[in-house]
């Protein structure tokens, strides 16, 4: 007789998190304790302490990534293994990737990152056709593009990261430091945020939705690398050599990637909402989730953003502290960040404590995407200040 | 209630009030977007040039300028903290019981009407079930407290209380924030100038020369944000803070030196590494501190910040060949110059003054499209910047390039010059001859403004022309020669555009394009036959003819003639040589707010987490003993997140179903 998830939590002595762990879930642990080990004992010399810290704190974090949402395990294996190869294919040579196969077609930095944008593409449709149609094999064949793709964005940025120390010691950098790179880094965690309310849920009918903001991030990512030539890796100048970039710049993409998410339910509520008002029995309405639950979903999407938002707000002005002389200049990407946040707080609050919900709130959480975006990219694009470094 | 009591109750309520909270926390965002859109800080002359006398004159009154300082935004400020604060004040009492109060007076009636709300009829004893009921909930993490209400047993199950602390140190935070940014910001500085005990200098004079009013004793300012430029070899014990339109001069407790300044670049040209060697005078310490700083790394001597910001030339030395321009020697004058400093020259107009403003190493751009060498970016090489102001205190600005830059296939020499800030800089191009040098050029040039070689150039082509053509006109002969002349001294002076003026004033219309033609025809003969003298000069050998790099650099030395006219100043510096001398831009802050302000933010990041991820929940049980055995009355509500709890309540009432009976 097996044991379902849901005997477990019914029974009378509940185990603890830790004691219902499987040995799978030990075995993951250990392959991510011995990565990080590794990682931390062959670029010992590298690192400063404070990378250090953020080598084991990055490590932890996804071994409870990975305990407690059960699919990224596989998922982080996969995009290990294929990074692991590509990194070993290049074997110190960076032509390789014009003559290996699988580099050239596959697995190197801007191949996968074309196969994570197409695949990002076509998942963006065959969602919209698993709603209209209402089939489930359509569906997972959604779910499975959209993993695939997050894999391949993923592997991207780690072959990345070594293509940029294989074109010179001093030029090799986590590839956070670009508006182009971040847009792959957008594209990627707004993807997961979704995955994870996608099985949380249990509904497939929002896919759509959440992939039209990726697909958006897609559009732009490439023509920026068409027209501006924009994935040529560049050096870091000497404002962004810090450890503050591996953590600073992530956080922000939590927040922005949730606060995205959060602004295509708000859509799929209101076309739901009028579209009920005109004809309570649309069958593409009705695969979508109820609006009470997306609602339910806006709000979660919108606190977790705003929690890593407000993490990746501090950490900025610490780093500015380190940098520029002071926490706070008022620079106008600061003071957006700072606009930014403020929407949600009040957002938020009128849900928290006024009791607001439903309509009025997805307009908001639409609004907030175009407050955001401004905060993202329009400071960078038409306004000046200290924070130029992704200027188009 | 006495009027006092009210009045006080209506104002807290008011400034309590979520509405206000939340219209404040709106203000603030639109306030700060202005912020962004209007470049903040500038020069007063660069608004009304901007905007008009009209509008900046609102814009001014408004604090637009400087709208994060603005007293109106600063009263913004105050008011959303107080508004926090009356919330905290109001409500945390309320929270803090509420976590330890577990509510065991429920009523059976009020437990009926709760949205979550299960009863079942049980054959086992109350005291069975109640043990049992204990097992579920204390290893989920709940807290139980027992009261015995004659035969009934009330059981009361809390958990996640650290919610309610959740919103306490959100909200605390934010006032905790608010009060260290109020320490590092200049609210004594307002203060005092309001007093007038402190004054800003607009005026760009000297550091020394300024007034007691505009300087600040390191006593004076707890926290400040200040810059200062420090030339390699020198150091200063003083900084600058940029206020409004002007500045103040604050001294530091301690000097700083900069012993050297490096700059390193990638391949690609671009800055890899800025760093100083500084090091700190103080009579606090045995022997002087030595730090390197770099960006991302900056020095913290007692509480002061050294940063490493940005970088100037700082004096360095100019060996300079000044080639006069319309003279018949071609003959430079050596001068040296010392950038931020100012070097005269005696022309025949009078004394020019020249400002050496700045010198640059490099020079990066993006490289002409298949460029030679492939690279994206090119260094141009040295340059320096200086503006010449004539006796009228009129001046033109120039930017001179040391080396010759590949353009098109050719080596030039570049010497860009301005009338204003406003305008684009335009190129004088000089061609660089077999050398790199700019010798023949200038050695042609000699020739053009050479009377007697011009006289000859013109009687030799008149008189080869008329010996063909067979006229022997003495006056056409003169006239003819004198018109030749004529016409090379209006091209020296004027370029083409002196000839098309000349032919705009004395031609009439019809005829203005065959003689156009006809001069250009003479002027390039004229020109040719002193390119050829020159040649000959040299000893180059033009027995068969000019080949096609000759005849390229005539005609590009051509065209930087007819520039010359424009370029507004008798001479042509052309740097030979220089020593470099840099300066290290430092950012020198003071904050004793910051520990506070990052202290409040771990407050705000806790506080937040708390409060969306541990959701305080409430359950009851009313255990009735009955003559077959327990009547279990179950409810429960949550601060938070109904949807959730109601699931959660759901998962409870399944086990109870699976573990009661």
């Amino acid at each position: 007789m097996s044991v379902t998830q849901q005997d477990l939590v019914n029974e009378l002595n509940p185990r603890s998190f830790i004691s219902a762990l499987s040995i799978f879930d030990w075995v993951w642990a250990a392959l991510l304790f011995a990565g990080t080990v590794y990682a931390y004992q062959y670029y010992a010399g590298l690192m400063d302490a404070y990378e250090v810290g953020i080598l084991f704190g990055a490590g932890l974090s996804l071994i409870a990534l990975g305990w407690f949402w059960k699919a990224t395990r596989i998922f982080m294996l996969i995009v290990a293994a294929l990074s692991l190869l590509a990194i070993n294919m290049y074997a110190g040579d960076l032509a390789q990737a014009e003559q290996n196969f699988f580099l050239k077609f596959l697995i190197s930095s801007q191949s996968a990152t074309m196969w994570m944008s197409a695949l990002f593409v076509l998942a963006t449709v065959t969602y919209f056709i698993h709603l209209f149609s209402g089939s489930e094999f359509v569906g997972k064949v959604a779910t499975s593009m959209v993993w695939t793709a997050t894999a391949m964005g993923t592997i991207g940025l780690l072959v990345r990261w070594r293509e940029s120390y294989l074109i010179g010691a001093d030029v090799g950098h986590i590839p956070v430091s670009n508006l182009y790179e971040v847009f792959i880094l957008f594209a990627i965690i707004t993807a997961l945020i979704y995955l994870f309310y996608e099985m949380k849920f249990k509904t497939r009918s929002l896919g759509g939705f959440a992939l039209l903001v990726i697909s958006a991030s897609i559009a732009f990512l490439l023509w920026y690398h068409f027209e501006k030539d924009a994935s040529a890796i560049q050096p870091l100048v000497p404002a962004l050599q810090s450890y503050w970039m591996k953590i600073h710049v992530p956080a922000n993409f939590v927040g922005y990637g949730a606060f995205g998410l959060a602004a295509m339910i708000g859509i799929a509520y209101l076309i739901k909402d009028s579209v009920l008002a005109k004809n309570s029995d649309n069958k593409v309405m009705a695969r979508l989730p109820s609006l009470e639950i997306m609602d339910d979903v806006m709000h979660k999407s919108i606190a977790l953003g705003f929690a890593f938002f407000t993490i990746a707000t501090v950490l900025g002005a610490m780093w500015a502290a380190e940098a520029w002389g002071g926490y706070w200049s008022w620079d106008p990407k600061e003071t957006w960040a700072l606009i930014v946040w403020l929407n949600y707080a009040a957002w938020l609050h009128m849900r928290l404590t006024k009791g607001w919900r439903g309509k009025p709130l997805a307009w908001w959480a639409v609004i907030g995407l175009f407050v955001t975006t401004f905060a993202f990219l329009g400071v960078n694009m038409f306004l000046s200040g200290l924070h130029s470094y992704g200027e188009l | 209630m006495s009027t006092k009591q009210i009045n006080r109750k209506v104002w807290l309520e008011f400034l309590g009030s979520m509405n206000l909270a939340i219209t404040i926390l709106v203000a603030i965002a639109i306030a700060s977007v202005i912020g962004t859109v209007l470049q903040q800080n500038q020069p007063y002359t660069n608004y009304i040039i901007k905007f008009g006398p009209f509008w900046h004159e609102i814009f001014q009154v408004l604090d637009l300028y400087d709208v994060y300082g603005a007293v109106w935004f600063l009263i913004l400020l105050g008011f959303l903290v107080l508004s926090t604060s009356v919330c905290i004040y109001r409500n945390a009492p309320v929270m803090l019981r509420d976590r330890k109060h577990f509510r065991l007076n429920v009523q059976e009636k009020s437990l009926r009407v709760l949205h979550n709300f299960s009863e079942w009829t049980l054959s086992k004893s109350a005291d069975d079930t109640e043990q049992r009921v204990q097992q579920i909930l204390t290893t989920r993490g709940y807290k139980l407290r027992r009261k015995q209400d004659d035969d009934n047993v009330v059981i009361a199950a809390m958990k996640g209380g650290m919610n309610r602390l959740g919103y306490i140190l959100t909200h605390t935070g934010m006032v905790v924030i608010f009060i260290g940014g109020l320490m590092d910001g200049n609210l004594t500085l307002t203060v005092k100038e309001w007093l007038g005990s402190v004054q800003i200098e607009t005026r760009d004079i000297a550091a020394k020369d300024v007034p007691e009013i505009s300087r600040l004793k390191p006593a004076d300012s707890a926290s400040f944000r200040g810059s200062v430029t420090i030339p390699e070899g020198s150091g200063s014990n003083q900084v600058f803070l940029n206020v409004r339109d002007g500045y103040l001069i604050q001294e530091l407790p301690f000097a700083v030196e900069l012993k050297d300044f490096r700059i390193e670049h990638y391949e690609s040209g671009q800055p890899k590494s800025f760093e100083s060697d500084l090091i700190i005078h103080d009579d606090q310490l045995k022997e002087p501190l030595k730090k390197t700083i770099a960006v991302n790394y900056p020095l913290i001597y007692r509480g002061y910040a050294i940063y490493q910001a940005s970088f100037n030339d700082g004096g360095s030395i100019l060996n300079i060949n000044a080639r006069p321009l319309f003279s018949k020697s071609p003959k430079p004058l050596s001068l040296k110059g010392k950038v931020n400093s100012v070097k005269q020259l005696e022309t025949a107009e009078g004394v020019l003054n020249i400002e050496m403003d700045d010198f640059k190493l490099f020079n990066i751009f993006p490289a002409e499209k298949n460029h030679p060498s492939g690279k994206k970016f090119i260094n141009f090489g040295p340059s320096f910047t200086f503006k010449v102001r004539d006796q009228d205190g009129q001046a033109k600005e120039y930017i001179n390039y040391m080396s010759p830059i590949l353009q098109e296939g050719r080596y030039f020499f570049l010497s860009g010059m301005r009338q204003s800030t406003a305008d684009e800089f335009r190129y004088l191009h000089i061609p660089a001859d077999e050398n790199m040098g700019v010798e023949r050029f200038f050695k042609f040039h000699a020739l053009i403004n050479d009377p007697v070689r011009v006289r000859q150039t013109a009687e030799q082509s008149v008189d080869l022309a008329l010996k063909t053509s067979k006229l022997s006109d003495a006056n056409l002969r003169d006239e003819v020669i004198g018109s030749m002349i004529k016409l090379v001294g209006l091209f020296n002076e004027g370029g083409y555009v002196a000839i098309d003026k000349d032919i705009r004033e004395k031609v009439p219309e019809d005829r203005r394009v065959k003689v156009a033609e006809a001069y250009l025809k003479i002027l390039q003969n004229m020109l040719q036959g002193l390119y050829l003298n020159l040649l000959n000069n040299e000893a180059v050998d033009i027995s068969k003819g000019i080949n096609v790099e000759q005849n390229r650099f005539f005609e590009d030395a051509v065209n930087g003639i007819a520039g010359i006219g424009a370029y507004g100043t008798p001479f042509y510096l052309q740097l030979v040589d220089f020593e470099h001398r840099q300066a290290s831009g430092l950012q020198i802050t003071r904050s004793p707010g910051k520990n506070v302000v990052y202290f409040g933010c771990v407050m705000l990041i806790i506080g937040i987490f708390m409060m969306f991820y541990i959701a305080h929940q409430r359950l009851w049980i009313i255990l009735k003993p009955t003559e077959s055995g327990t009547q279990l009355l179950f409810g429960g509500a949550g601060n938070r997140n109904q949807r959730d709890f109601a699931q959660h309540f759901k998962e409870f009432v399944e086990i109870f179903n699976k573990h009661l009976p």
